[in-house]
């Protein structure tokens, strides 16, 4: 079977060839300035559960509001924006007895997004594009969520690959040009993402450009399932990602080591964004635009990234300090293809030819 | 700080051999089998983890068991396992016979597993079809050789299927280094005549699958080797062990082996091991028949065996702890090594001496092969029994209420598991004083950092022992950089170099960072660190020396090499109608003393003021703005002293020169003197050379079909050391250095003044030659005179054959250390080759190949060879 190549991939790829490229900031932290009440997120529609919270519904109740947001990042100087979509799968949405709106607010969410990227290019002729935002779900493929039975698991490998595909089905009907798989706590979570990307492609002939998107859960260095970035990088190779890096977590100084250890390897785009620092006791973020855009400014001058956001805490005032620090600064230099197999457990397997 | 007994790298980081384990597999282990059937799975998870303790670096998981439902028992075991990240750790085969056992296998498998296997059974299209999805799952893939005909077993058919399924994958988009042949393994010695080449078959093919399948790797089932000897535990591990001693060689880096039991190759009986190698290699007719004979007598063995092994404990306690070491036998070792301490005056003696020599004796056998990784691993754990078991003797030997000399933290860096090395460090360190925290091994550097800041620690020491970990060290002391730390970084283990800290650790760090050859001299290392006064200059020497190594290696390791074979295609092409003719005064002359007024004339001024460090060109720098006034005066003194060398006869000057036939043969030269025919190896250039330039090598001068060759020995140094002594006596350092810088500069003007004699006299083909000072300085006259040890002929070691032709020792008087350095020290020796198109050039950096080539030219062993050659190696 015949597989077209993604022309969005494409054009990213040139983009990135010659500047350090910016995705958006986080969606949760500009939509609670709104002060939006139940009405607000329940808007006409019939609900069970009550629905304040579920921000991923505002792609219908409230669309102004993520447009408006969407619109600030582009203002701001992205120029990749993200769909609001981080929960909008089957297994989030049960929390809210929504399922049955999925493929709704995913449409919405991607052609929300698309609209306003395709204003901003029109605007001054540089391409904008869009990410499908998928994220873990709650449930773990690795663990088992009851300590007396190691071997229990939540959910199988073909129900979440179902829920992933019912998504970005959606988000590639809505518009989007890749998926973002981020936030990976759960390796074979995003294996089984990787997974549904690919029968996508297979189901509509056309590849569908796979960014993904690695979350350490402690200082260690490693996630959930207790892969480090090297043995997430060998987990996920074979996706041939358009992006690889990591998200969230934790602030950009705490995450450089891991961002050192992926640039140096990953033979595509490395996509980074950090939290805006660590949060204050009271679970807000504190750190300054100009703080971030200082630590960001180091890794385009180490030569570290390709493209750098914000993650929680972040605002429009993030993407612009991170603008300027990466103005001017050359790209990182993709980095050569191993030619070697890189087998992994938790730990990575160097198999030497 | 040092990784001492020199174990060599992990295999999983270069090209030798993984362990797949095979333990976890109901068709290869009826132990594992009885405890799925029971359901026991609590115990099956032991079963893993033994494997991966002992070593398997894979662990193959199979459930193929009519009664059993496989599907079930594939996911439910590996959850399982998901679950203990000391099992975990490592990679999973998924093998199953049944594609829906494999796929169910990797939707529980996170990482990147290996399925084992797939193949062109059912044609290219279910090929296919399974390779794209495991492709798709992030595997790699095991490929029988299977095809729709059957499954190889000739030689021919093994790499015809491998060929075509390499070709089918490439093709389709699979990456051809995720791609793993099994060219399967038969059971040899069977009593069948079609079995019997079997092994040669597959040992053979593997090496033409590597060939036309680049990226590939080889696997195979080895216990399937020696079906035919069930039951018979010691013979099957012979026939495992030298198989695999020959399929490793031939390219089979991977293999399912039962981790825990190989045979040291050199330690199998010798009987057995020949009658193995006979059935292998089908060498004899009657091979099967003498190994089932000697088979009887290794029947049961393994109780009987056991009791003859017993018979090393009558040994002396020295030898009993190498053979502990090297068997990996812990049982006795806590009561060897106590009655070792007992032996010598101090507990670290043990450690320094027996233990420290059976470690060694290990890492020779692992990295010629003969050793697997869990046998180094056995070894591993008994040395750990007996520092152990040293520790508390030691720590008692401290001085009680002793003030610690420093506080050093020690840490073997993330991603690496040896911590022997540093152990030894660590109670070296103590047992001198120091305070030592040590972190453990797979240390991030975070927690490095972190432990150096709360510890208030003087000097921070890194261990490391796998290449990977060279990588690491940059990370740790870029971090420390980034954290504005200045406490000395040491660095050691056993593939840390001094070269590698100073090109990549040392200018990631500003604090001092320091290469620690061995755990000798880590205690010499700390001390200076700590001292106030030695410190800085300890500091900026080391700094200084490192900023050498650096320059030094500086453009190099950027050009490419040649293969050695089209490095001598693109030799340097002689025109040997100008070859000189033979020289009028051929033979050996000696001449006892030369007259050293007649040197003077020849003599180069200018190494001589470089020698006092004064930069400039003689004579200019006599008349330099800068310099020249001290040059002035130096030169004055000069002067002065040579009149007295020369009028009180102060050096001797002594010096030979020859001239015999010879010939070129490859890149050797062939030289006859009197009856006998010395071959000189001498090395090519193998950097690759731009359009019309040669790759050079000094036998390239010489005409295959015959030609001259000539030699040379001088030295105007005898007689010096009571003139110094007598400067030492009077604290004159100034005289001294003088008369040692003259005395060179006359060995030199002596090698240029027998150079022009050959040249006009002895050879006689420039024989009108008239050449002032400066043009000779400038080598304006025809033909080179090369030394062993410079650029063109960079390797030392062939001084004692130049010397022994040249009768030196005797004509001269000079001898030569074992690492080839010339005493007196004022002293030149070297070829003379006379063809007009002869240049000097440099070899620089050569290829393994070579290094190979060379060593068996010169009858030598690698080893020997490596270290002659180093300086020009990677």
């Amino acid at each position: 079977m015949k597989i077209a190549a993604s022309d969005a991939a494409r054009r990213l790829r040139e983009q990135a060839a010659q500047r350090i490229l910016l995705t958006d900031g986080a969606f949760g932290t500009m939509i609670q300035s709104y002060r939006l009440q139940e009405a607000d997120y329940r808007g006409a529609l019939e609900v069970t559960h009550d629905q304040k919270g579920n921000n991923d519904l505002l792609a219908l109740t409230r669309p102004d509001v993520i447009a408006e947001i969407t619109e600030a990042y582009l203002d701001a100087g992205s120029d990749i924006v993200s769909t609001n979509t981080f929960n909008a799968n089957r297994i989030s949405q049960a929390d809210y007895g929504l399922e049955h709106l999925v493929r709704d607010i995913n449409i919405s969410s991607a052609q929300i997004a698309r609209d306003a990227a395709g204003e901003w290019e029109a605007k001054d002729g540089r391409p904008r594009f869009v990410a499908g935002a998928i994220g873990p779900t709650n449930k773990t493929l690795s663990l088992s969520p009851d300590v007396n039975d190691p071997g229990f698991r939540a959910i199988t490998f073909d129900e979440l690959k179902d829920v992933y595909r019912e998504q970005i089905d959606a988000l590639l009907d809505g518009g989007v040009d890749f998926i973002l798989i981020e936030t990976v706590f759960d390796t074979l979570n995003a294996k089984a993402g990787i997974m549904a990307c690919i029968e996508a492609g297979e189901a509509r002939g056309i590849e569908v450009p796979i960014m993904l998107s690695f979350t350490v859960t402690d200082m260690s260095g490693r996630n959930l399932s207790g892969h480090s970035i090297e043995s997430f990088w060998a987990s996920v190779r074979h996706a041939r990602p358009l992006t690889i890096g990591m998200n969230c977590s934790f602030g950009a100084p705490q995450l450089r080591p891991h961002v050192a250890t992926i640039a140096a390897q990953a033979d595509t785009l490395v996509m980074v964004y950090p939290n805006a620092g660590l949060p204050n006791e009271l679970g807000q973020y504190d750190e300054q635009p100009e703080t971030t855009g200082g630590f960001i400014r180091e890794w385009a001058e180490t030569g570290l990234i390709n493209i750098v956001g914000g993650c929680c805490g972040t605002t429009p005032g993030h993407i612009a300090a991170m603008r300027h620090a990466v103005a001017g600064q050359a790209p990182r230099t993709i980095a050569k293809p191993a030619g070697h197999a890189i087998l992994a457990g938790l730990e990575p397997m160097i198999l030497a030819a | 700080m040092a990784t001492a007994p020199d174990l060599p790298p992990e295999p999983a980081t270069r090209a030798t051999f993984v362990n797949i384990g095979e333990r976890t597999n109901v068709t290869g282990s009826a132990a594992f089998k009885k405890l799925i059937m029971a359901g026991d799975y609590t115990r099956a998870v032991e079963v893993a983890r033994q494997q991966v303790e002992n070593g398997a670096q894979i662990i193959d998981v199979n459930m193929d068991e009519g009664l059993l439902d496989a599907e079930v028992a594939m996911t439910t075991f590996l959850k399982l396992i998901a679950a203990e990240p000391d099992i975990a750790r490592v990679p999973i085969m998924v093998d199953s016979s049944k594609w829906t056992v494999i796929e169910a296998g990797l939707k529980c498998v996170s990482g990147k597993p290996v399925v084992n296997s797939i193949s062109m059974k059912e044609g290219e299209e279910a090929f296919l079809h399974h390779a794209r999805k495991v492709r798709a799952y992030g595997a790699a893939v095991v490929v029988m050789a299977f095809d729709e005909v059957g499954q190889a077993d000739t030689k021919d058919r093994k790499v015809e299927i491998c060929e075509r399924a390499y070709k089918l994958l490439v093709e389709d988009g699979f990456p051809p280094e995720d791609i793993i042949f099994d060219p399967n393994i038969f059971a040899v010695a069977t009593g069948i005549d079609e079995h019997r080449r079997y092994a040669i078959d597959f040992i053979e093919a593997t090496a033409e699958i590597r060939k036309r399948c680049p990226g590939v790797h080889i696997s195979g089932g080895v216990s399937n080797l020696s079906f035919s000897f069930r039951g018979n535990e010691p013979v099957r591990r012979a026939m495992h062990s030298v198989f695999l001693y020959h399929a490793i060689q031939a390219g089979m880096d991977m293999g399912i082996v039962n981790a825990g039991q190989l045979d040291v190759y050199d330690a199998i009986d010798p009987a057995l091991r020949e009658a193995c190698e006979d059935v292998i290699w089908d060498r004899r007719e009657d091979a099967t028949e003498r190994l089932i004979a000697l088979a009887e007598g290794f029947k049961g063995k393994d109780a009987a065996a056991e009791k003859a092994a017993e018979e090393w404990r009558g040994w002396e306690v020295t030898k009993r702890l190498e053979h502990a070491l090297v068997k990996g036998i812990d049982a006795y070792v806590v009561d060897d090594t106590e009655e070792a301490r007992q032996m010598f005056a101090r507990p670290i003696e043990v450690i320094e001496g027996p233990l420290m020599d059976g470690m060694n004796v290990v890492g020779d056998l692992f990295g010629s092969g003969k050793m697997f990784l869990p046998q180094v691993v056995k070894s591993a754990r008994v040395m750990k029994k007996a520092v152990a078991h040293l520790l508390p003797f030691i720590e008692a030997e401290k001085v009680a209420g002793q003030r610690s000399k420093g506080r050093i933290v020690m840490a073997t860096v993330k991603g690496d598991v040896h911590d022997i090395g540093k152990n030894i460090v660590g109670v070296v360190l103590q047992c001198n004083g120091y305070e030592v925290i040590d972190l453990g091994v797979m240390v991030p550097w975070m927690k490095i950092l972190e432990a150096a800041n709360e510890n208030d620690a003087d000097i921070i020491g890194l261990s490391g022992l796998i290449t990977p970990s060279l990588d690491e060290m940059v990370t740790v002391a870029s971090e420390m950089q980034r954290a504005g730390m200045e406490m000395p970084l040491l660095i050691g283990g056993a593939t840390t170099s001094k070269v590698h800290t100073a090109l990549r650790i040392a200018p990631a760090y500003e604090g001092p960072v320091i290469h620690v050859l061995d755990a000798s001299r880590a205690v010499g290392v700390a001390s200076t660190l700590m001292s106030d006064t030695q410190r800085d200059g300890f500091v900026e020497k080391t700094a200084a020396d490192y900023e050498a190594v650096r320059k030094a290696r500086e453009g190099k390791g950027q050009s490419e090499l040649l293969p050695i074979a089209e490095a001598r295609a693109n030799a340097f092409a002689t025109d040997f109608t100008q070859k000189p003719a033979a020289p009028k005064q051929p033979g050996v002359h000696v001449y006892a003393d030369w007259d050293l007024a007649d040197l003077r004339d020849y003599i180069d001024w200018t190494p001589f003021f470089r020698a006092w460090e004064l930069a400039g060109n003689y004579p200019a720098i006599l008349d330099d703005e800068v310099v020249g006034e001290s040059a002035r005066s130096l030169f004055a003194d000069a002067q002065a002293m040579l009149d007295q060398i020369i009028a009180e006869k102060w050096l001797v000057a002594k010096g030979v020169a020859a001239l015999w036939p010879c010939r070129r043969e490859g890149d050797d030269i062939v030289i006859a003197s009197g009856d006998a025919e010395v071959r000189v190896p001498m090395l090519r250039q193998q950097i690759r050379k731009r359009e019309g330039r040669a790759n050079m090598c000094l036998a390239d001068f010489i005409d295959p079909a015959g030609d001259w060759i000539g030699g040379f020995a001088v030295t105007a140094g005898h007689g010096i050391e009571a003139h110094l002594a007598r400067f030492k006596a009077d604290h004159d350092d100034y005289r001294d250095i003088l008369l040692k810088a003259l005395a060179d500069r006359l060995a030199e003007a002596f090698a240029e003044r027998m150079h022009q004699h050959v040249r006009t006299t002895l050879w006689g083909y420039a024989e009108g030659e008239q050449l002032t000072n400066e043009a000779l300085i400038r080598e304006q006259y025809r033909g080179i005179r090369p030394a062993p040890g410079y650029p063109a002929c960079p390797e030392h070691s062939l001084k004692p054959i130049l010397f022994d032709l040249l009768g030196a020792g005797e004509a001269t008087g000079i001898t030569l250390t074992e690492s080839f350095a010339m005493l007196p020290t004022a002293a030149v020796s070297g070829f003379y080759f006379g063809h007009p198109e002869s240049e000097y050039f440099g070899v620089a950096r050569v290829g393994r190949d070579q290094l190979e080539d060379y060593a068996r030219r010169r009858g030598v062993d690698l080893d020997t060879a490596e270290r002659w050659l180093r300086p020009n190696l990677d």
